[in-house]
């Protein structure tokens, strides 16, 4: 027992996501709610006693220690369990001898857990919002205002999506090597969802959407350094995601408020994500498959140059419209394209977008600065103060308030 | 300098889905009280007493009744004490002040009587 109180951060929320992985490897998926209920008790227990008795050694393994062992308490009420008691204890102690469980190497009960959290079969917002709580650690609380969502929300939808996983969920197992890219591709859709929801900071608790965005990059960074899915379209995400990040602390002036890419003080950018990104970057070139990763970490590539060459990102828009195409990205094209051939034609593709974008706020900064830039100073009034009354934190109101003024 | 037991009651209300965030920043709340405490060279010892369990013995007549308890009127439970040095309450209060155990329950301070000093 030490004295001293030091836990890593992170280690209950990471060490809560382990643990549940594990049980649930061992136990099965329809035992989550199970794994999840031991391992909130361990928690507990934890803050009972080590306040008194001092922080253990190995903190990660009592947690799991106390966490099995109410597990298997809580098991030997079902009589089912008799017979398989031997082999389950057996896997439990196997897991627990490995002693690389806890180091920082993402494992295959994480890799089954992620991939379980994503299961096509569920709505994106389900897979999400289970993916915060079983492979992030996330309370319900904590993912409610993440998400902008009420808790009883939340927690109606993480019933939901374990109550389909326990009825449909025969396995836990790896996907076969041919089913694998279909699970990866919706796992790689929510880790980006989750990063989009931190990095797009339109309202919310700033603190937890920062750690959206740090537990995006770090399931990347995990996924990467996995042999099944160490893929080139992986390190485009991470690639992606780094050279985002880069630029995160430098979004906003010392008053709070927003700031434009050209209006920001590029000293202030994040070599090491930037040095980062492009390492992954580099490793996203190998193999033959082009994903909206890869044209997207492109782009953020060609951004870091001053000037931006622009004609080479509105190329690369072209194809993100013609592999990927939504309307968020035809808006950022649009940006591109009043770069490279005058306002008037990025205000003439952005316009019809507004019919799908109307509640999605930067469309009313774009509208407003390039209605500006072609003149026409009324009209960007209009927009701006369209954006400060759908804007739900108070920086961006003001944002849009001063764009407004100008 | 008198001995002094801190008593840390409290009914696990407010505990209740704690997320595992919250609970390490909880329990690093406690270390570093109990890290200051130590410091000031004031500590003594603490301990953690087993909640939902205990006896309670009373003679009826000759015979000795053993009850489960004590906590059976009440659902507060002592959660654990630490023992610490002080010249006086007044230092003790001091000391404890800032524990964040308020923020679930009650301390309760009782000096510990010297029988080499009475």
């Amino acid at each position: 027992m030490s004295d001293v109180p030091a836990l890593v951060d992170h280690l209950f929320r990471r060490n809560a996501a382990r643990i549940t992985a594990t049980l649930t490897r061992v136990l099965g998926a329809d035992r989550l709610d199970l794994a999840e209920d031991v391992v909130q008790e361990a928690m507990a227990t934890a803050l009972a006693q080590w306040p008194f008795g001092g922080v253990p050694d190995d903190p990660a393994a009592w947690l799991f220690r106390v966490a099995r062992n109410r597990a298997i308490d809580r098991l030997r009420r079902d009589t089912n369990f008799r017979e398989k008691e031997r082999a389950i204890v057996d896997a439990f102690t196997a897991r627990a001898e490995t002693g690389g469980r806890f180091s920082h190497e993402l494992e295959d009960d994480d890799l089954q857990m992620m991939l379980m959290c994503c299961d096509p079969q569920l709505p994106p917002e389900s897979r999400l919002a289970l993916t915060l709580k079983c492979v992030c650690g996330f309370g319900v609380d904590e993912i409610a205002r993440a998400l902008l969502a009420k808790p009883e929300a939340i927690a109606q939808r993480l019933v939901r999506a374990k109550r389909f996983l326990r009825e449909n969920t025969i396995e836990l197992e790896l996907p076969s090597r041919d089913e694998l890219p279909r699970r990866l591709d919706s796992l790689l859709d929510v880790v980006y969802l989750m990063f989009n929801e931190g990095y797009s900071a339109t309202a919310g608790d700033d603190l937890v959407r920062r750690d959206l965005v740090e537990e995006a990059i770090r399931l990347t960074e995990e996924l990467t350094a996995h042999e099944a899915t160490s893929l080139p379209k992986i390190h485009a995400l991470a690639a992606l995601m780094h050279l985002q990040r880069a630029r995160l602390a430098v979004r906003v002036d010392a008053a709070g408020d927003m700031l434009l890419l050209d209006e920001q003080d590029r000293s202030q950018w994040d070599g090491d994500a930037i040095a980062r990104g492009l390492q992954h970057f580099g490793l996203a070139a190998a193999g033959d498959e082009l994903t909206r990763f890869h044209i997207e970490a492109a782009i953020a590539v060609e951004h870091l140059n001053e000037p931006a060459n622009w004609p080479h990102i509105l190329g690369l828009y072209d194809d993100l419209m013609q592999i990927a195409p939504s309307p968020v990205v035809a808006l950022n094209r649009a940006v591109a394209l009043a770069m490279v051939e005058g306002p008037e034609h990025g205000l003439a593709a952005a316009i019809p977008l507004a019919n799908d974008l109307r509640d999605y706020i930067p469309l009313y900064s774009t509208l407003g600065e390039l209605s500006r830039r072609a003149g026409d100073t009324e009209r960007a009034r209009e927009h701006f103060l369209h954006g400060a009354a759908l804007a739900k934190t108070l920086p961006l109101k003001r944002w849009f308030e001063k764009q407004a003024m100008r | 300098m008198a001995k002094y037991l801190l008593l840390l009651r409290g009914d696990g209300h407010g505990l209740d889905n704690l997320s595992p965030e919250q609970i390490q920043n909880l329990i690093a709340r406690y270390g570093a009280w109990s890290e200051k405490l130590r410091k000031t060279g004031k500590y003594v010892a603490s301990d953690k007493l087993r909640d939902h369990q205990g006896r309670v013995l009373r003679r009826d007549d000759s015979k000795i009744v053993v009850m489960d308890g004590p906590y059976t009127e009440t659902k507060e439970i002592l959660g654990g004490y630490f023992a610490i040095e002080a010249d006086n309450y007044d230092e003790v209060i001091d000391l404890v002040r800032d524990c964040p155990h308020f923020d679930f329950g009650t301390v309760e301070i009782r000096e510990v009587e010297d029988m080499r000093r009475p």
